[in-house]
């Protein structure tokens, strides 16, 4: 329970996934890799929407995530739904373990414009972040420029910064320090034994 | 601060329902979710949430438009959101008719729901500040249980904080229901005499012989019956107040013993030859025009005299009707909590509907409608439906009537000189009552040669 994982699902950009990893590892101040990678999740594909729904998906993402995983995050390049609304650019599990973001609509040429690998990248960034920050516990913030405001639109994505707000940090690093500290009460008993 | 706000989501496909209600604790609300419009309704019933969604089509059972109807009747202010996946112009109608807050179709834009949430919880945030407020302003209005804002009660309340401490004697007129004894006690405990006894006797209520005996007490064989000694109301009262409800319907010879006891301060029990000295305070009450029963000659005018030391004019519920809604809600908090049953509050049309009766038996008659209301309301809101027995009691405020044939400034005048005689000569509350301020009012005072 000490690393934190991301695994694509269907076809992502190997060099994306390594610097994501390395980006929550650095945030977070775990350990993390790119694990097991999984096939486009046609289980999940709604054909009258042409889109994937983000539930199925966490569910299932939850039957297989890895044992030793403190988080475990699915990226993806379909683009996701629930019922309710049109997309969605991410899920989590509020307190949970597991998390899935999309890219479908984080480059810009899904609005039309000359893609652009820096501005992709930097709101992947943001998008996992801001989906792990709900794992942990962490809820919408009223602070615009905070990572866990919401973001209903790519123009909010790319108005908030890179890092959570100084109340957000302090909730954060309470339940970062319980869940390293899990790690430690799970890890004493194997090196006894 | 989000999370004091509860959701529910009810739709019967259980990817909808996980889903909206993630999304929705996301956002920091508490999220519970229902299969099916029974559930909904158990939920409800056990707690009343900020925001309902409810899906149209659910299969089996209630759909969405009658779970709605349903849940409206136990919170009949609850915010009802109606999302369906095909929409018609038909149940878009219906379900607005039926009371739904927003009626809308699935898939929709992430902004949209959340600005939809974000405005019902707003207005919610208001709503409960605004009751905060009112119950501030209640206690702000309260003075010993007795609850206005009215101008004349107000001036009572400053004479009754003046009055409390010297041993006058108060007579305090007011037609029943009033609140006449509330004042007398209220003089009471706000005085030195506080920790002394309050004894209330109610006149109307005995014989007079009774009555003499109640009042002064009587020695063992004074007459059939009398096996022991008993000391009367103004011994036990010594030292404290006496309140002397309904002064008005007391017999001549009473009369003249109660004169004694006033002059003298002292007095014989029944068939007793010792003669017994009390301090006590009297306040009297009475819902009849005394000063009408002098001249009649049915009540003593020394005796009058002797009372109406102090006087104090109750003004009936219908010449103070902006304190129906202080009142009510204070009623609605202290009864429901006494009934057991669990009234938030009442609707505007309710609340006008109390405002606009006339009462004839004052506060009294008010706090028991609210009690019937409260004990027959189904819902957790008292609406205009709860009261629909004070309608068949036919006496309702009488319409206006227009008069025939009247100059406007003739009908002016007339209501001018109307709520200045009801307001006690106060040009302030007149003028606020007639809607105009206190120079405008002067000048017509002036201008109409009103007298005053």
């Amino acid at each position: 329970m000490s690393r934190i994982y991301l695994s694509p699902i269907g076809a992502v950009n190997g060099e994306t996934l390594s610097m994501l990893a390395r980006h929550v590892g650095e945030l977070f101040g775990f350990d993390s890799e790119v694990s097991t990678s999984f096939p486009e999740p046609d289980y999940a594909f709604d054909a009258r929407r042409g889109q994937y729904s983000s539930t199925v998906i966490l569910r299932n993402l939850s039957s297989v995530t890895p044992p030793d995983a403190t988080r475990f995050v699915g990226v993806t390049g379909c683009d996701l739904y629930i019922p309710m609304i049109t997309f969605v650019y991410g899920q989590a599990q509020l307190c949970g373990r597991t998390a899935i973001i999309s890219l479908a609509r984080l480059g810009q040429a899904f609005y039309g414009l000359r893609p652009n690998k820096e501005v992709e990248m930097r709101r992947a960034r943001k998008e996992i972040a801001h989906e792990l920050g709900h794992t942990f516990g962490l809820v919408h913030c009223g602070d615009r420029s905070c990572l866990m405001s919401l973001s209903t639109e790519i123009v909010q994505v790319d108005l908030k910064s890179e890092d959570f707000c100084a109340s957000c940090w302090k909730l954060l690093d309470e339940e970062i320090a319980k869940a390293k500290r899990q790690v430690k009460r799970t890890t004493v008993p194997e090196m006894i034994g | 601060m989000k999370t004091q706000w509860e959701i529910l989501v009810v739709d019967d496909e259980e990817v909808m329902r996980e889903s909206l209600a993630a999304w929705l604790r996301e956002d920091g609300y508490g999220v519970d979710s229902a299969a099916s419009g029974g559930v909904a309704l158990e939920k409800a019933r056990e707690k009343d949430y900020a925001i309902y969604f409810v899906d149209l089509k659910m299969p089996g059972g209630m759909d969405g438009i009658e779970t709605m109807m349903e849940i409206r009747k136990i919170h009949p202010d609850a915010s009802v959101i109606i999302i369906t996946a095909y929409a018609t112009v038909d149940t878009a109608i219906t379900a607005m008719k039926e009371g739904a807050h927003e009626y809308i179709v699935k898939p929709c834009n992430p902004k949209e729901i959340s600005m939809l949430v974000e405005r019902i919880i707003k207005v919610k945030n208001l709503q409960r500040e605004n009751t905060i407020l009112r119950q501030k302003l209640a206690k702000q209005y309260s003075f010993h249980d007795i609850i206005s804002k009215n101008c004349r009660m107000q001036e009572i309340f400053e004479l009754v904080r003046e009055i409390s401490g010297l041993k006058s004697t108060v007579l305090i007129q007011g037609e029943s229901g009033t609140g006449k004894e509330l004042i007398a006690r209220a003089i009471h405990f706000s005085g030195d005499r506080a920790p002394k006894p309050f004894v209330g006797v109610s006149c109307a209520a005995l014989a007079e012989t009774l009555l003499e005996s109640e009042l002064f007490g009587h020695e063992r064989g004074a007459f059939t019956g009398a096996v022991s000694q008993k000391k009367g109301k103004f011994e036990m009262a010594d030292g404290g107040t006496i309140f002397l409800d309904e002064v008005g319907d007391i017999s001549p010879k009473l009369q003249l013993d109660l004169l004694r006891v006033l002059q003298e301060r002292s007095f014989y029990r029944v068939g007793g030859s010792e003669e017994i000295s009390v301090d006590v305070r009297v306040i009297a009450a009475t819902h009849r025009d005394l000063s009408e029963a002098v001249q009649a000659g049915t009540f003593r005018d020394d005796l009058f005299y002797r009372l109406n030391v102090i006087n104090i004019q109750i003004p009936p519920l219908r010449e103070r009707r902006e304190d129906v809604p202080l009142l009510v809600r204070s009623f609605i908090e202290r009864l429901s909590h006494e009934l057991g049953k669990e009234i938030e509050d009442i609707t505007e049309s309710g609340l006008k509907m109390l405002i606009d009766y006339n009462w004839p038996g004052n506060v009294r008659e008010l706090e028991n409608a609210v009690e019937r209301a409260i004990v027959t309301c189904k819902a957790s809101v008292l609406s205009d439906e709860d009261f629909s027995f004070l309608e068949h009691n036919g006496i309702r405020r009488p319409a206006w009537n227009v008069p025939d044939n009247l100059p406007l400034q003739s009908v002016e005048k007339q209501v001018i000189e109307a709520t200045i005689k009801r307001t006690g000569g106060n040009i302030k509350e007149a003028a606020l009552v007639l809607g105009i301020d206190r120079s405008t009012l002067y000048e017509k005072i002036k201008r109409y040669e009103i007298q005053r």
